[in-house]
């Protein structure tokens, strides 16, 4: 009969790279998450793995006997999630480097929802600090920035000193100076 | 005389034609012509399967290799119906994007990738639906996902770049946690073959078979978009062009939603998380129209009620009841129907207006009486005006509902009703806005283009259709509930002698055509 207890050695592996793709995953950086990504599916291309159970040998007739053949069903399923996660993570860089062409960075943006909620917010806080001030949209749309960057402070530093030394410095001294 | 040759149509079919349409892409006149009539096909092949399998469930294993071993697809009656209706929808979407490419010359950028796309699209999704075989439905959301990647990434711009950058990473996510579920099943069952899984894990342990079903249902519930996994939809789905818009949001939470179906009554009957499902269906519609009643653009509008009415079919499913799953099964193809129909319609509305900003829009009435038309049949069909099919589906659900009678069943049931007047008012807000109130400033009359036009009204015409043939079609949804109750309509006709046991005994002679 064979062996079905999982290797210990795959097990640790999986765990480790499920804990390090979740935490890729959460970066703000689209290639941290496509690495992620990668990451979560080839543990679970190693999941399938130990599905299998133990290995044995080549599954073909007339050359392993039947009892020692290792489970050839679970190796083909992960031959195709990998054919397809390659496709996808393919897909992913062409994104973030769309996004870079773009905006010069390949940060995963706020949700237009998160957004509008961080410039109530930000109305609110006007309000309650000097009524005289009537804001306009764009500097609110500033604030709304602002909120932003309370969430997460390490994400707009690299931005920002990326634009330092081309043509968008002025926009970053207007933004200190106020 | 046996018609199983229909049945991998639907997927053989676009297929085929996605590679001529890709072959073709340097001759526009061409393309049309393939994927139009590719779309016929199916839709003709999906409309015989109707008929066909009313005595039983059609198999047919791909390459000739048994049930179990290799890969099968089965056509019973709730797979056939949701092909009908989804071929019917992608056929009349695909009529109006040309209309659009024809009239719109600004954004006809990368046209000649839309059609091969859009057929691996269709041919993702009947697979889906046909498929027997748990990873070979992996394959088939995989397959539609990675169609709908491109299409919501369409031209590539700043705004698209952003919404299906949140589309493609949740996308990923819920694939992997599939996969996972897959690895897991298969340890434990040593199978991933739908009606074998469904003979085997009663026999394996109920912790274990609970975490799968948690496992496959999280998986489903993100692509299905119910409520505390659905915020990545009405921020992704309003950027894309209005087709794609409207076939994501009629189709591919609608698989999400067949495969909890298909899981729930085939693999888990006996209702483990109903309960859960419960609080999870009320909270999607609760959630789901305050958000709608919040928003300001029509686009984001119409994606929170999607989100709302999800709920309706996760709360029919979770009855555990046939008269419960005919209710559901009913909505699904209501609501297919009617939510591609108006974001159709919000399309035609974009154009005319210049907009989707409900401040801005205005006086529609007046400029286009026909697009006036066009938009209220369908919203009040969304809302559940009587005699209209979203009132027979949710009379269905709330009649269900209260036959089982339970409180939570009850409290479902008042939390439909209060869902389904906001979803009135969200929409009467809408047309009012739109409709009626004074324009800020007078635009200049534009014609509608019969080209879209056309495939919109035909797309209400089948939502009416629905109506008219209320009384049939929920007969048939009840013969479907059934047969998915007895489950062994299914499980005789993929596994004619019971489970064959042992895969190491199988793997000799099971390649033999």
């Amino acid at each position: 009969m064979i062996d079905m207890s999982p290797s210990l050695v795959l097990v640790v592996t999986i765990a480790a790279l499920f804990a390090a793709g979740v935490y890729l995953l959460l970066e703000r950086s689209l290639t941290r998450v496509l690495v992620g990504v990668v990451l979560l599916g080839n543990g679970a291309n190693l999941l399938f793995l130990v599905a299998g159970g133990a290995a044995g040998g080549p599954p073909i007739t007339g050359v392993t006997p039947e009892r020692q053949m290792s489970d050839p069903l679970p190796q083909a399923m992960v031959l195709t999630a990998i054919v397809i996660t390659l496709g996808l993570s393919a897909f992913l860089l062409a994104m973030a480097y769309r996004s870079w062409q773009l905006h010069r960075h390949d940060e995963v943006q706020d949700d237009v929802e998160d957004r509008r909620i961080a410039q109530l917010a930000a109305v609110d806080e006007r309000a309650t600090a000097d009524t005289d001030t009537e804001g306009t949209a764009g500097s609110l749309d500033e604030d709304a920035q602002e909120a932003r960057d309370e969430t997460d402070e390490g994400a707009t530093t690299p931005e920002a000193t990326l634009a330092t030394g081309e043509d968008e410095e002025p926009v970053d001294e207007g933004r200190g100076a106020r | 005389m046996t018609f199983d040759w229909l049945v991998p149509l639907p997927v053989v079919v676009p297929l085929s034609a996605a590679g001529l349409a890709l072959a073709l892409y340097r001759r526009p006149r061409l393309q049309p012509i393939v994927s139009v009539g590719a779309l016929a096909i199916v839709l003709v092949a999906a409309v015989a399967l109707l008929v066909v399998v009313e005595d039983q469930p059609l198999v047919v294993e791909i390459g000739g290799w048994r049930a179990p071993l290799g890969i099968d697809l089965v056509a019973d009656r709730l797979s056939a119906l949701m092909l009908t209706i989804s071929s019917a929808v992608t056929l009349c979407v695909l009529l109006y994007s040309l209309a659009q490419e024809r009239y719109d010359d600004e954004e006809s950028a990368p046209i000649s990738i839309f059609h091969p796309t859009y057929l691996v699209l269709t041919a993702g999704v009947a697979n889906a639906f046909l498929s027997g075989d748990l990873f070979n439905i992996y394959v088939g959301f995989e397959m539609l996902l990675a169609a709908s990647f491109v299409l919501i990434t369409l031209g590539g711009t700043g705004e698209r770049i952003r919404a299906g950058t949140i589309y493609v990473v949740v996308a990923l996510l819920s694939s992997i946690l599939f996969l996972v579920a897959l690895a897991v099943t298969y340890a434990a069952a040593g199978t991933v073959n739908l009606a074998q899984l469904a003979l085997r894990l009663p026999e394996i342990d109920p912790g274990v078979r609970l975490l799968i079903q948690v496992l496959l249902l999280l998986a489903f519930a993100i692509k299905a978009a119910v409520f505390p996994l659905s915020a990545w939809l009405p921020d992704s789905y309003p950027t894309a062009p209005a087709p794609v818009t409207a076939v994501f949001a009629g189709l591919l939470t609608k698989v999400g939603v067949y495969a909890i179906i298909r899981t729930q009554t085939l693999l888990f009957p006996g209702g483990a998380l109903d309960d859960v499902l419960m609080w999870l269906a009320l909270a999607t519609m609760v959630v789901g129209i305050l958000g709608a009643v919040a928003q300001d653009d029509i686009k984001r509008l119409l994606s929170f009620t999607l989100v709302s009415h999800i709920g309706y079919m996760i709360f029919g499913i979770a009855l555990s009841t046939d008269a419960g799953w005919s209710a559901a099964i009913y909505y699904v193809a209501h609501h297919i129907t009617v939510q591609t129909a108006l974001f159709l319609v919000v399309g035609l509305v974009e154009r005319v207006g210049g907009t989707t900003s409900l401040t801005r829009l205005g006086g529609l009435a007046k400029i286009a009486p026909v697009l006036a038309i066009l938009f209220f049949v369908p919203a009040m069909n969304l809302a559940g005006i009587p005699p209209l099919s979203g009132f027979l589906g949710k009379m269905g659900l709330l009649e269900a509902g209260v036959e089982v009678g339970t409180p939570l069943a009850y409290t479902l049931v008042v939390g439909s009703v209060v869902t389904s007047l906001l979803t009135l008012y969200a929409l009467v807000k809408a047309w009012n806005k739109a409709f009626w109130q004074p324009p800020e400033s007078v635009r200049p009359a534009t014609t509608l283009p019969f080209g879209m036009v056309g495939p919109t009204a035909a797309l209400i015409a089948v939502g009416l259709g629905l109506t008219l043939a209320g009384g049939p079609l929920y007969g048939y949804t009840e013969r479907a509930a059934q047969s998915l109750a007895e489950r062994t309509p299914y499980l005789e006709a993929v596994l004619p002698d019971g489970d064959p046991g042992g895969l190491v005994a199988e793997g000799d002679d099971g390649g033999a055509p």
